[in-house]
């Protein structure tokens, strides 16, 4: 269970947000929303524990995830605004390196698998897809992450033709569906059910 | 832990196999570095002999910092940093096969190269070795200690500059010992004290500088 | 908590340390000239003339008591750093930045008037004696600092990441000087060293430890000025 407590967040001397507080079982999905500027991706970098905030905290389980360190990494899935891929290796080998660095290492034909459902080149070098392709590339992550409990997503969407978008919420669904947790942003419509904590308030 | 150390270190190394071109302007800008002294000061062999420990050190230095733009910099510009950072591992031992990985690439080369140098500058071939062996012991430490260096100064502006200006002035005393043993010996004398110094600061760099180039890191993601 | 834990986090806030530092730098201030006068009065008219070095030894009086302050300075920066990083304390890297620069200073004065003594007495403005490469180095490390506060936009990244910088600093300080020590000795030998200061009289070493006294209360009286403007500037 993700628990935050009473979080504020300053960025460049603003006051983004503060007092914010909420929590997420297993099976639910949490929508963070409002306008550019607010401060939905610093909430998201809150969570996964790469900004400290500057009031309050976030648990995990009850302890709080700056005591947790690398344990607390272990069960979550971050996808920031760049598409964490490599120029220079394939995206099979991205794909493999990155599922060996969270602690989830997955054999070769997982990986092609995982790659071949979002429709992505495994062995082409990533400098030569498209930004729509590397998207996808880094997103295929969450085909293999299925056991991983916390997936925290900015903007998984973007930059997503429609019928990937629909693959992706289709995975996120799933996720929901075999208990795991999601907090994501979006501008988009939200097209899946769920709680919203809107910054604009 | 050491699955994802080894992934590191792979990751790395493939990456800088990958991109050959950049490696190969370290080492060619070592060479050039050391072709700057005699260029400057004179060619005279008794001349040459003397400076040749402090300029080939001098050069590694500066070598060294030069690499070190590339050690963050390439994974905090395509996000893949992050990822690092939420890794399954503690991130000092994380960074610790970074450096190393960095240090293989960029390090060992001039440690390889140096014999050939000093040949340029007339150094004794019974020196060669305390040469080499400065070396080696040397370049992990200022791989190490730039790394710090480079993990503070990530996507500021003034970037390569300013990582100079704070690192030059640690590199000091690996400068004093590398090139002061090869000095020793070059007297007759052992230089067995300084390459022991040396031995030491690479430990006591090996322990201790993981913790600020991860605490560097983490002020420097956020 | 006890009452005195609950007061030291009170002062920990920038906005009720405020105004107990403008009443410590005034103080600090008044000590600082009462100090100088007496320093400068003792280094300069009471100490005898030296047998070798004649009248120009006295810049020792400034000299030796900058450079003590340009060290201990450096300690103290690097001591608010930590505390700031292990206490996430916003006042604790205020003061860590308002150090920096009166620490360069002494540290620039130190050279200098070092620089000033070599010339008389042994007919150059620079020797690479261990304790002015020292300094130098010093003066590196702390233009560094502000260097890299300077380069960075937003303030807490500014603290933290000068925090790890002064750290790291501090604990090279004691190898950066030890290695230019050893250095200093192989290649020059000890005859020419600014440490071959004339035997110490009792008036001599008075006249110092009231000069580094000086400095020290003219140090606290101006860092408290700077932080007021670092906490006004912040808000």
């Amino acid at each position: 269970m993700l628990e935050a407590a009473s979080l504020d967040c300053e960025r460049g001397g603003r006051a983004l947000f503060g007092g914010l507080s909420f929590s997420l079982r297993p099976g639910e999905l949490l929508r963070i929303a409002g306008d550019n500027g607010r401060g939905k991706t610093s909430l998201l970098r809150i969570l996964c524990g790469l900004l400290p905030p500057s009031g309050g905290e976030v648990r995990w389980n009850g302890s709080p995830i700056r005591s947790l360190g690398e344990d607390y990494a272990r069960e979550l899935v971050y996808f920031g605004h760049a598409p964490a891929v490599k120029d220079d290796l394939t995206a099979a080998e991205n794909l493999a390196i990155a599922c060996r660095l969270a602690g989830n290492a997955r054999s070769g034909s997982e990986v092609s698998a995982a790659l071949r459902s979002l429709a992505v080149p495994e062995a082409a070098v990533a400098k030569t897809l498209s930004q729509g392709q590397r998207r996808r590339a880094a997103l295929a992550r969450l085909v293999v992450s299925q056991a991983i409990p916390l997936w925290l997503l900015d903007e998984p969407l973007a930059a997503l033709d429609p019928q990937a978008a629909r693959l992706v919420e289709g995975l996120i669904e799933g996720h929901i569906g075999q208990g795991g947790m999601v907090v994501y942003t979006t501008h988009q419509e939200a097209r899946i059910e769920g709680r919203v904590v809107n910054l604009n308030d | 832990m050491t699955e994802v150390l080894r992934c590191i270190l792979h990751r790395d190394l493939l990456l800088a196999l990958r991109n050959r071109g950049d490696v190969g302007t370290a080492l060619l800008f070592f060479v050039i570095v050391t072709t700057l002294f005699p260029l400057g000061i004179g060619a005279e062999p008794a001349l040459l002999r003397a400076i040749a420990p402090g300029a080939i050190w001098v050069a590694a230095l500066l070598s060294s910092l030069l690499s070190l733009g590339r050690l963050f910099a390439a994974d905090h510009a395509d996000g893949t940093l992050e990822q690092i950072l939420l890794g399954a591992a503690p991130l000092g031992a994380v960074v610790a096969a970074k450096t190393l990985a960095h240090w293989l690439v960029s390090g060992l080369p001039l440690v390889l190269i140096a014999p050939l140098i000093a040949l340029q500058y007339d150094l004794p071939a019974r020196l060669h070795g305390v040469l080499v062996l400065s070396l080696l012991l040397g370049t992990p430490v200022l791989s190490l200690i730039g790394a710090i260096g480079a993990a503070l100064t990530l996507g500021l502006r003034g970037g390569g500059v300013l990582l100079s200006l704070l690192v030059l002035p640690l590199y000091v005393p690996v400068l004093i010992m590398g090139a002061g043993g090869v000095e020793m010996a070059a007297a007759g004398a052992s230089a067995q004290g300084h390459l022991l110094l040396l031995a030491a600061m690479l430990v006591g760099a090996a322990a201790f500088a993981p913790w600020a180039i991860a605490a560097a890191l983490r002020i420097s993601a956020e | 908590m006890t009452a005195t834990s609950t007061n030291w986090f009170w002062y920990a806030s920038p906005q009720t340390f405020y105004p107990l530092a403008g009443k410590i730098a005034r103080v600090a201030g008044i000590a600082a000239v009462l100090l100088a006068v007496a320093g400068l009065y003792v280094g300069f008219v009471v100490a005898p003339t030296d047998a070798q070095q004649g009248e120009a030894y006295r810049i020792i009086f400034i000299h030796v008591p900058a450079a003590w302050m340009s060290m201990f300075i450096y300690v103290v920066m690097a001591i608010w750093a930590a505390l700031g990083l292990a206490l996430n304390t916003r006042l604790s890297g205020m003061m860590a930045s308002a150090l920096a620069p009166t620490g360069a200073l002494f540290t620039f004065i130190a050279l200098w008037t070092g620089s000033l003594w070599g010339k008389p007495t042994w007919g150059t403005y620079w020797v690479w004696d261990a304790r002015l490469t020292s300094e130098l180095i010093l003066l590196f490390l702390y233009f560094g600092f502000m260097a890299l506060q300077a380069a960075i936009d937003d303030p807490r990244r500014a603290d933290r990441a000068g925090a790890v910088l002064a750290i790291v600093g501090v604990v090279n300080i004691p190898i950066i000087y030890f290695s230019v020590q050893w250095w200093n000795t192989l290649h020059q030998g000890a005859s020419v060293s600014l440490k071959s200061a004339p035997t110490m009289a009792a008036s001599m070493f008075s006249g110092m430890i009231l000069m580094a006294f000086a400095f020290w209360m003219y140090s606290i009286a101006v860092t408290l000025v700077r932080v007021r403007c670092i906490i006004r500037e912040r808000g």
